[in-house]
């Protein structure tokens, strides 16, 4: 073989690798029952796959090669520790008890292998970071340290997060399956948040010097057109949807400096028309379902805004209308300070005051800056200038991000 | 998978039930052990009796140590246990979800090791 055909059959196996190595993962962790041995059966069959493809040509069906390939690679290996190592005795077992042809059974099953993964990397006896990790590492293919980066921790921390993990899978024998119909709202829910706090977090990064962290977005919503696809749930399209409508405003939402811009006063032409018109196209197909969500409700928010041509002219009574919606499904404080804030652009920045000012007597917000912010603003546009400047000071004690505190003081400075 | 489950409860929580009521949550809890025990998969269960009743023993440098009471003092107490044998993780959150307690108290349910102490 010359050097060309080989580089040639090198950078498909590297194709097949980025497109294909979640999916043979996803059935390898079924079929050897344990993420370790998977993950290193994985490495195996592909380590074959770049001996052996450039010599003997493609497989026609490359994937069910790289999973019956792992899959002996691991029983092999299995069987050889297990004379040595008791507690391997029962994997070997169970590895060798599965008789059917892989091949086979493999295409019925993959769709399924995927979402067991998300449910098992979900699973709400995990602790929440520990899922976003899990989920990130196995689900998405990050590596340890791009996960630590993506959320500024230690590479350290992360793969103690991650081997916890998957101790616990192991030892408190979490079940590698989709939950069954009576069980799937609840467990759906958890998976649908680690996804949106994946996305939130690069969205709006909570702590740190940068505004957002654009690869933990893009993240999340590959992983929600994922489960779209898989698990057509009017939720799943809704957050998906949501997200998408998210991230249109993203050129938007900071300047060229790094600096915050609020949405009233983003340049609308930098918004992504692509994005936006995908995300409104999954709304309609989601508000077609009789069952409507907090997900749904706030993508239909999202999607009120994108359709306006700037702040006057956005329909603030629909959404009033629609909080009004989300705080029957989902009430939260947060939601009612949203709430607060259209109502002040609808009725005019008093009566938002009043609703802020009684969720602040309240007390459960307290210690949230972005009401001590919204707050501020209006008392600026009714001209009770120390108020706001005390509220400005309120919001900047709590601020933990560099951008937002810039703003809060520009604008503090203006007063 | 053995798992033991290990049902807490705020005492004050329980002395704010009536006796009628208390009653009412035992029968339930012990119709419950029963139709468990014929799908042979709860091994043993008992309730305890309250905190009061407890006693700690240690040993240090060779003396045996005993004192009154719990190892360490919290809100909630240990009011019983169950020990179950079923498939995995899911069916022991199904089984805690269902027992009586899990609606004022909490079960947590911890795996048994089945390969000693190691």
């Amino acid at each position: 073989m010359n050097e060309k055909s080989l580089k040639q059959a090198q950078s498909t196996v590297e194709e097949i690798y980025r497109a294909e190595s979640r999916r043979v993962l996803a059935t390898l962790i079924r079929l050897l029952g344990d993420f370790d041995t998977a993950e290193e059966a994985l490495h195996e069959a592909f380590m074959a796959a770049t001996e052996q493809w450039p010599q003997n040509g493609i497989p026609t069906n490359p994937r069910a090669w790289l999973v019956s390939t792992g899959r002996f690679k691991a029983i092999d290996s299995i069987r050889r520790r297990a004379r040595y190592d008791a507690s391997l005795r029962e994997l070997a077992k169970h590895s060798e008890t599965i008789t059917d042809d892989v091949q086979e059974q493999e295409d019925e099953h993959l769709q399924d292998d995927r979402l067991r993964l998300v449910f098992t990397c979900c699973h709400p006896a995990l602790k929440p970071e520990a899922r976003l990790a899990l989920t990130l590492r196995e689900v998405c293919g990050l590596t340890t340290e791009e996960i630590a980066r993506a959320f500024l921790t230690k590479p350290a921390t992360v793969a103690q997060r991650i081997v916890r993990a998957k101790n616990k899978i192991r030892d408190a024998r979490i079940p590698y399956e989709v939950p069954t119909a009576l069980e799937l709202p609840a467990r759906l829910d958890t998976v649908l948040h680690a996804i949106y706090l994946v996305f939130n977090e690069g969205y709006s990064a909570s702590f740190g010097t940068a505004l957002t962290r654009a690869d933990l977005s893009g993240e999340a919503i590959r992983l929600g057109r994922l489960l779209t696809q898989l698990l057509p749930e009017p939720e799943v399209m809704g957050l998906l949807a949501l997200m998408l409508l998210h991230e249109s405003r993203r050129a938007a939402r900071t300047s060229a400096t790094g600096d915050l811009v609020l949405l009233e006063q983003q340049d609308r032409s930098l918004w992504n028309g692509e994005l936006i018109s995908e995300g409104i196209a999954l709304l309609e197909r989601t508000l077609a379902a009789r069952r409507i969500g907090p997900y749904t409700l706030q993508a239909a928010i999202a999607a009120v805004h994108a359709e306006a041509s700037d702040a006057a002219r956005t329909d603030w009574a629909q959404i009033v209308a629609l909080y009004d919606l989300l705080l029957q499904v989902e009430p939260s404080p947060i939601v009612e300070l949203n709430r607060a804030v259209a109502v002040a652009m609808r009725d005019g920045p008093i009566k938002g005051l009043e609703l802020i000012d009684a969720l602040l007597m309240r007390g459960e917000l307290t210690d949230y800056h972005l009401i001590h912010a919204a707050r501020a603003d209006l008392c600026r546009r009714i001209g009770k200038k120390e108020e706001a400047c005390a509220s400005y000071r309120n919001a900047l004690a709590l601020t933990k991000q560099e951008p937002e505190r810039r703003f809060l003081e520009r604008r503090l400075a203006a007063l | 998978m053995k798992y033991l489950c290990l049902i807490y409860v705020e005492e004050q929580i329980l002395n704010g039930f009536s006796n009628q009521e208390r009653v009412k949550i035992s029968d339930e809890a012990m119709a419950y052990c029963d139709t468990l025990q014929k799908a042979g998969r709860l091994l043993v269960a008992s309730p305890l009796h309250p905190v009061e009743t407890a006693t700690t023993v240690r040993v240090r440098a060779s003396k045996t140590l005993t004192t009154d009471g719990p190892f360490a003092e919290t809100k909630e107490q240990l009011g019983g246990f169950l020990m179950i044998d079923v498939p995995d993780l899911n069916d022991a959150i199904r089984i805690a979800a269902q027992f009586p307690v899990a609606r004022f108290g909490s079960v947590e349910i911890r795996p048994m090791k089945e390969d000693g102490c190691a």
